[in-house]
């Protein structure tokens, strides 16, 4: 299916993309979750065929498309803030590929009004699209990208203009459409709850380069890196230095940690405290309650020394607590 | 955060308005007196005088129609070709101005906008000193005897002028696009062909159409270009007007192609502002402009900013140029042919002779041009000012008089003139008349430079003064006047420039001993001889020096936020 190998991509003298290279398989939705300015959106434009990489290549099925323009990919791409032709009605738009395709009057129709159902947007084709609202807008261009019956479908941080619980629906019925039609997909955002919940795999860049790549519950499992850690909220990031095998020593308290591999003495390590309270784990973290802040049956509580953990029960602010967890290594 | 973002502007808006209903309705009339008062005499009651006129000679004779019938056409006819030929040039220029960057990108867009602020008279010199026929092109090419049609300069002249408003019109509109829409139709599988015709090009058919009509409008009244490069072969409404006044001396003629024309421009006009007021509909997005990148794009750049940089630099400096450069044979030297630099036409402009087009130096004539523009200055100022104040909280009833003080933009110069010939004829000795046919032209410009600052001093910068201890005086010497002084300058420079270059009115009533620069070129210009000839080029140097003084000048003053033509 997609793949890329090797792209790199400069902007004025910086490097925006180093080496970016994945592969997207048959029906498979792949998310690219990293901050803003991280190149995710020029990846897109590259795949598209927008763009070209400096080096690199972009293959479709084993068939390289360095001379296949946009129009000619059959990839079709959903902007944030929907990309609407204003000057055409809904139906103009969503049937303007196959125009594009010369498809004929009545398959147009057809076709458009198929497409509209499969977005719950049946009956709208002759709405102007200025007047739809933020959510029908989006659907209107799910439903344009998805009428050419594309080989992939790309997503540049669809639903960043939507409030959240309009965020949710979309969100649900967007994968519940990809899976049903079996389209491979590029799904680009910085939100790592979206991304956690559509992608069957991520892949998190970091300044222009993946920094790991795996299903979200791989992922999550094991960030590896304390830029992952912390970019996905995973717990508390803790800088500690080797003071024996096993053991180690930070600002936070003492922990014993099995990494896998000997650290030289004094070496620095950054370690992962889960938030979760977990009763069987040997190390702790401790601290005074600073605030607590309840988050549906369960409490967030931080401490004065920056940490926090997740609570059944309230704690006083002020109150000394410790708290059994499980502390991982990282990178 | 959002109520309270409410919460303040609300507040603002009020105060804001308060200095309008302030104003109680009396003082409103007080401060409409004037201007009201002058755009009576010198404007409507001439207007009037030319549409009884008109209307009592006889309208439908055979002969008449046939009069009004050729100019009509050709007005027609030049306006319309001209117009496309400037959409040809401008809509790419536009292009690349709006998509690309490239090194010298901002001198070029300067360059493109500096015919617009120039005097008609000094553009037709300009076009003349190449192509006329004692141009460069002429000296430079002798056997080939490359002789352009008149009208082919005056479609030249046009384009040069009028190219400016095609960039910014569409150009600002191309910059609003976003760039994402071309992309989304590109990937739905149109071709860079497709894509554009598709998308691109019916987004920007309403700015192409307001920025025709704009230009459309400034093509049907152009005067100076086509009086002064199109010679006696060509004649439009404007125009055939002239020369019913001053060869025929047909007024009631006259009057009829001025009520023709001015009928043909207020319709125009209402259809552009139709126009324009859809424009500015969506929230200007992020410039997409981008280094030329493939060698297509890098060819289309390359080559249209030489051609553009050709275009605009070549009129501009081989005016000068001719202006110090002998072609001719030297009077009484017939037979010799010397070429070289000479400072003889700049040198004769102090120089009496007997023979020559004027009863005094043509000197004169730049010291009555300064005289004339100063007079206007403060004419125009004191008519402009209380208008002005009205307008800057405009109550419903300013509102309503606001178009009929911006009725004299959409009348030609040559109307005007005409109008103060027939109304006061008898006072055309008297020496405030020009200025007073200048005021009229400069006052709405005036009055718009004027009132966005008058509207734009916050009535919380006064209550903060008013706070910190200062009186009302103090208020208005500390505040108001340091705010206002730069736009009374940027207005007074409007002013000054307008009178400068105003052409088509001065011609018709200006007296013959007392010639403003613009007069001047064209009388030296319709003499013949190649002293005469180079003294037009001199004088016209010397208005294009003054007028550029000027209008780096009005940049200087102007507002960074107030904007438009």
């Amino acid at each position: 299916m997609l793949e890329i190998r090797h792209v790199s991509k400069a902007y004025e003298g910086k490097p925006l993309l180093s080496g970016i290279s994945f592969v997207v398989a048959e029906g498979e939705t792949i998310c690219l979750l990293g901050a803003s300015g991280s190149g995710k959106s020029t990846l897109l434009r590259i795949i598209a065929g927008l763009e070209a990489p400096d080096a690199g290549l972009v293959a479709f099925n084993g068939l390289d498309l360095a001379s296949t323009p946009p129009h000619l990919r059959d990839f079709g791409l959903v902007f944030q803030d929907y990309a609407l032709f204003p000057h055409l009605n809904v139906k103009e738009n969503v049937g303007f590929g196959l125009k594009m395709r010369r498809v004929g009057e009545t398959e147009i129709s057809d076709r458009v009004a198929s497409t509209l159902e499969l977005v719950n947007l049946k009956g709208f084709e002759n709405r102007d699209v200025n007047d739809l609202s933020g959510g029908e807008q989006q659907r209107v261009a799910l439903a344009r990208a998805l009428a050419i019956r594309p080989r992939l479908l790309m997503f540049d941080e669809p639903l960043g203009a939507l409030d959240r619980t309009l965020r949710e629906d979309l969100l649900n019925e967007l994968r519940a459409i990809l899976h049903r039609t079996g389209i491979p997909a590029v799904y680009v955002t910085h939100d790592q709850e979206e991304a956690f919940a559509i992608a069957d795999r991520i892949l998190i860049l970091r300044e222009g380069s993946i920094v790991r790549d795996g299903s979200p519950a791989e992922v999550s499992a094991d960030p590896r890196s304390a830029f992952v850690a912390e970019f996905l909220g995973l717990g508390n990031v803790i800088e500690a230095k080797s003071v024996g095998k096993n053991k180690f020593r930070s600002r936070n308290g003492d922990f014993t940690v099995n990494c896998g591999h000997k650290h030289s003495k004094g070496e620095t390590v950054h370690l992962l405290a889960r938030p979760h309270e977990a009763k069987k784990e040997s190390n702790t973290i401790s601290g005074i309650v600073s605030d607590v802040i309840f988050q549906q049956e369960i409490y967030k509580v931080t401490l004065d020394n920056g940490m926090y953990v997740y609570l059944h029960n309230a704690p006083a602010p002020g109150k000394k607590v410790s708290v059994r967890v499980k502390v991982e290594c990282l990178e | 955060m959002q109520t309270g973002r409410q919460v303040n502007t609300e507040p603002n808006r009020r105060v804001n308005r308060l200095p309008g209903s302030k104003i109680l309705p009396a003082s409103r009339i007080a401060l409409w007196l004037l201007p009201l008062g002058f755009l009576a005499i010198a404007f409507f009651f001439p207007l009037s005088r030319i549409l009884t006129l008109t209307f009592s000679s006889d309208v439908l004779a055979p002969d008449v129609l046939r009069a009004v019938q050729e100019p009509l056409l050709f007005t027609f006819y030049q306006a319309l070709l001209s117009t496309l030929l400037t959409l040809l040039l401008g809509i790419p220029s536009a292009f690349l101005f709006a998509r690309f960057d490239f090194r010298g990108k901002t001198l070029l867009r300067a360059l493109t906008a500096v015919p617009f602020m120039l005097p008609t008279v000094v553009v037709a010199s300009s076009f003349n000193s190449i192509f006329g026929a004692r141009g460069l092109v002429s000296f430079l090419f002798p056997l080939t005897s490359i002789q352009l049609s008149p009208l082919i300069l005056i479609l030249f002249a046009h384009i040069f002028y009028n190219t400016t408003i095609v960039i910014r019109i569409v150009g600002a509109s191309l910059a609003n696009l976003d760039p994402k829409l071309e992309q989304t139709a590109r990937s739905l599988g149109a071709d860079p062909l497709r894509a554009w015709w598709n998308v691109t090009f019916p987004l920007l058919r309403p700015s192409i159409l307001a920025a025709s009509l704009l230009v459309f409008l400034f093509d049907f009244t152009s005067f100076g270009v086509i009086l002064l490069l199109g010679g006696s072969q060509y004649s439009t409404l404007e125009t055939e007007i002239y020369f019913q006044v001053v060869r025929q001396f047909n007024l009631p003629l006259a009057a009829l192609l001025a009520v023709i024309q001015l009928f043909c421009t207020l319709l125009f006009s209402i259809v552009y502002s139709r126009y324009a007021s859809r424009l500015t509909q969506s929230a200007p997005r992020s410039a997409s402009s981008s280094k030329p990148k493939t060698f297509k794009q890098k060819f289309f750049v390359a080559s249209l900013c030489f051609m553009l940089s050709g275009f605009f630099i070549l009129p501009l400096s081989s005016l000068p140029l001719r202006s110090f450069f002998r072609i001719e044979a030297d009077r009484g030297q017939r037979s010799e042919v010397q070429y070289g630099f000479t400072t003889d036409y700049y040198e004769e402009l102090f120089v009496n002779r007997r023979n020559s087009v004027f009863y005094v130096p043509p000197f004169q004539a730049i010291f009555n041009s300064l005289a004339i523009a100063s007079s206007t200055v403060v004419l125009s100022l004191i008519f402009g000012f209380p208008a002005a104040f009205a307008l800057a909280h405009p109550s419903r009833l300013d509102k309503l008089l606001d178009p009929l003080i911006m009725l004299p933009l959409g009348s030609s110069a040559v109307m005007l003139g005409l109008g103060f010939i027939i109304t006061y004829g008898k006072w055309l000795a008297s020496p405030l008349m020009v200025p007073f046919a200048h005021t009229l032209v400069a006052l709405p410009f005036v009055i718009r430079a004027l009132q966005p600052a008058i509207a734009s001093i916050p009535q919380r910068l006064r209550q903060a003064a008013s706070s910190l201890g200062a009186s009302p005086v103090e208020v208005w010497k500390n505040i108001d006047l340091p705010i206002l002084r730069r736009a009374a300058l940027a207005a007074a420079t409007f002013a000054f420039t307008i009178s400068l270059g105003e052409f088509g009115a001065t011609l018709l009533i200006s007296r013959p001993e007392y010639p403003t620069i613009p007069v001047a070129i064209e009388r030296f210009l319709s003499q013949p001889g190649g002293l005469n000839y180079g003294q037009a080029m001199a004088m016209a140097t010397i208005l294009m020096a003054l007028t550029t003084i000027s209008v780096l000048l009005i940049e200087k003053f102007r507002l960074p936020n107030s904007r438009g033509f």
